[in-house]
């Protein structure tokens, strides 16, 4: 026979063709991003490569797979880290204020058959989880004052919302491996408004408190120089007063009468004098 | 059973002519296990028979070629019928030996790391270099370049798109910023995550806004900058590093971090207010400076006076006196009455100097 095959090329040809029809159909190549469940004519029958914690890869069931042909089919299920992108959601706080709340879940698939038979496909998964990730939040989030939404309690309503995520996602045959806020932002219009009509003022506020703090420390660097000139010349004067009085009282009519100080034309002044004045003591001679 | 042969022979010389060809580019699955030996001596036969079909007439320079080398290397392998007929077999042979060479060679650059999966299941990862695997089907390999820093950038700096943020003090900030990484350990980047970098995205909104909500307006304005973004490199590479992303965050910097444009003017007004209260502050120690130093002048002058004074009290005091009358009754009109109850001379003087100077204005 099979030298009757080498003999004919065409036959050998269709031999060949089969083989290679029936290892590929016997044969699968498991990549390491996928999970394979093995079904046989719909009923599930093994799971080749499941998503195991702490598994390092080369350790996984990843490789080359056999299935009987033709009977077996391979539903092919993705291992990594997949996402659910929520909606963006409105939630309303204790203290009644709005927040535009955008929110991603990361899941994994780690019990495939479970996946398979439930929803089916990766996206139906994602398309359950959506809606619940969002009432999850809505319900957690709107147990707390606006504040909190803002204060590391995140943390915790983040905890909370991903077990309560994780109970409907185990039904899926999923884990949830985190689940975060990626956005929370005030919502457009009258909340934003007067969130930015707050941050105006409050700027304001500081404009002017900066204005009057200068002014007081302006009036005090002031005052200080008043009482460090009062100071110097009471140091100075206060070593004759009697003196100071004559000397003082000197250039006092010297800038009263001849020059005032400033340079500018002064008004011209008469004096009259009576002959008994100090200064004209000598006139009548010295009496 | 001669009839089915003879039926074989037409119609496998009809089919002789394009069987090199489906063969050739089948021939990656088939040849893998088979190493080409199965198919090889069975059609080194049939040529032969077909030879009366007749192509005689057609040896080309290229037949005669094949043929001498083949006796001078062939022999007992490759019966040297004489005929030149399976080229083919030559081509499937060239081929097979590239597809080897080019598939189990490869070439992993400095800035790469290969990945290596055998039927899908990693088996290593190739430093740089030259590195050896079993052939296609059997052995692939994914190059990932592992030192190429890449940047997410998030928000813009322009100025008609805002990546509005909330403060920790219920403000909101306008934040663009770019995250910088590389990936750490290859075979985690291909095969943990979905979509390594949408999720590095995400995970950076996410450290980011956390964050943010936990400094102040003006931290996060100012001088807390550098401080968020360690906080927020931080934040992420734990975060991916849960994820087993297989990701380096090589750093967080924060392009540009302004009131949003709406508040901008107040913010302005607040920064016009730090520059008038300066400048009030500069008139203040001006003042200060000149009336402190006039008191000093003004005080040294009179220790100086007073020292002379000190020597000779009455003659100074007299002098001074004496000084300054003549000054300042030299400059004025002086009108001396004698006794009580002589009317002075009124109008004065300067009265009618006065109206002398209104009249010839």
């Amino acid at each position: 026979m099979i030298q009757r095959l080498g003999r004919n090329p065409i036959a050998l040809a269709f031999v060949a063709i089969l083989v290679l029809i029936l290892v590929g159909s016997t044969f699968a190549i498991v990549p390491e991003t996928k999970q394979a469940v093995v079904v046989r004519f719909g009923e599930p029958q093994r799971i080749v490569n499941r998503f195991k914690p702490n598994q390092d890869f080369g350790q996984t069931g990843a490789g080359l797979t056999a299935r009987i042909p033709f009977m077996e089919q391979i539903v092919w299920i993705d291992k990594r880290i997949l996402s659910v992108d929520m909606d963006r959601q409105q939630v309303l706080s204790t203290d009644q204020l709005r927040l535009q709340v955008d929110a991603f879940a990361r899941y994994r698939i780690v019990d495939p058959l479970r996946m398979y038979i439930a929803a089916g496909t990766e996206q139906r998964v994602s398309d359950a989880l959506r809606p619940i990730l969002g009432s999850a939040l809505r319900n957690e989030l709107g147990k707390r004052p606006f504040a909190a939404l803002l204060s590391p309690e995140r943390g915790q309503m983040m905890d909370n919302i991903q077990t309560a995520l994780n109970r409907v996602a185990r039904q899926y045959g999923a884990e949830i491996v985190d689940v975060r806020i990626k956005r929370a932002d005030l919502p457009d219009g009258t909340p934003l408004e007067s969130a930015y009509e707050r941050m105006r003022t409050a700027r304001q506020q500081e404009a002017r408190s900066i204005l009057a703090q200068g002014l007081k420390q302006a009036q005090i660097i002031r005052a200080e120089a008043d009482a460090e000139a009062a100071s110097t010349y009471a140091e100075a004067f206060g070593k004759d007063p009697d003196f100071y009085n004559f000397y003082r009282a000197m250039q006092s009519y010297e800038t009263t009468f001849v020059n005032n100080g400033s340079g500018e034309p002064m008004g011209r002044s008469s004096i009259v004098l009576s002959p008994r004045n100090e200064y004209l003591e000598e006139f009548s001679g010295g009496q | 059973m001669n009839k089915f042969f003879g039926w074989g022979a037409r119609v496998g010389a009809v089919f002789n002519e394009n069987k090199g060809g489906p063969w050739g580019t089948g021939g990656s699955g088939g040849s893998g296990d088979g190493g080409g030996s199965g198919p090889r001596n069975p059609w080194g036969q049939p040529p032969r028979k077909r030879r009366p079909t007749g192509t005689t007439g057609n040896v080309t320079s290229l037949d005669d070629f094949l043929k001498k080398s083949r006796e001078r290397f062939g022999g007992g392998r490759f019966p040297s019928t004489g005929d030149g007929k399976p080229y083919w077999l030559y081509g499937l042979a060239i081929f097979l030996v590239l597809w080897l060479l080019f598939t189990s060679i490869h070439r992993i650059g400095p800035q790469e790391r290969g990945v290596v999966t055998r039927f899908g299941n990693y088996t290593a990862t190739m430093g740089p270099g030259i590195g050896l695997t079993l052939p296609a089907p059997i052995d692939s390999v994914q190059k990932v370049d592992v030192e190429e820093i890449r940047t997410i950038d998030i928000g813009s700096t322009d100025a008609n798109s805002e990546n509005l943020i909330l403060t920790g003090d219920q403000n909101i900030i306008d934040l663009a910023y770019s995250v910088r990484w590389n990936i750490k350990e290859p075979q985690l980047y291909l095969f943990q995550i979905a979509n390594p970098e949408d999720t590095i995205r995400e995970v950076a909104e996410s450290a980011m806004r956390a964050v943010v909500a936990g400094v102040s307006l003006d931290d996060a304005i100012g001088s807390g900058r550098s401080e968020i973004e360690q906080r927020v490199a931080q934040v992420m590479q734990q975060l991916l590093d849960d994820y087993r992303a297989g990701v380096d965050i090589q750093g967080v910097a924060i392009k540009q971090s302004d009131p949003p444009a709406a508040v901008n003017d107040a913010f302005k007004e607040v920064s016009a207010a730090q520059q008038t209260a300066q400048s009030y502050l500069n008139d203040a120690r001006a003042y200060a400076l000149q009336l402190t130093a006039k008191a000093q002048g003004e005080a040294a002058a009179f220790d100086k006076v007073y020292e002379e004074y000190r020597l000779a009290p009455e003659v100074t005091r007299r002098r001074m006196y004496y000084e300054t009358m003549e000054k300042v009754l030299s400059r004025v009109d002086k009108t001396i009455v004698e006794a009580p109850g002589v009317t002075p001379y009124l109008p004065l003087p300067e009265i009618q100097r006065r109206q002398q100077e209104g009249a010839a204005r």
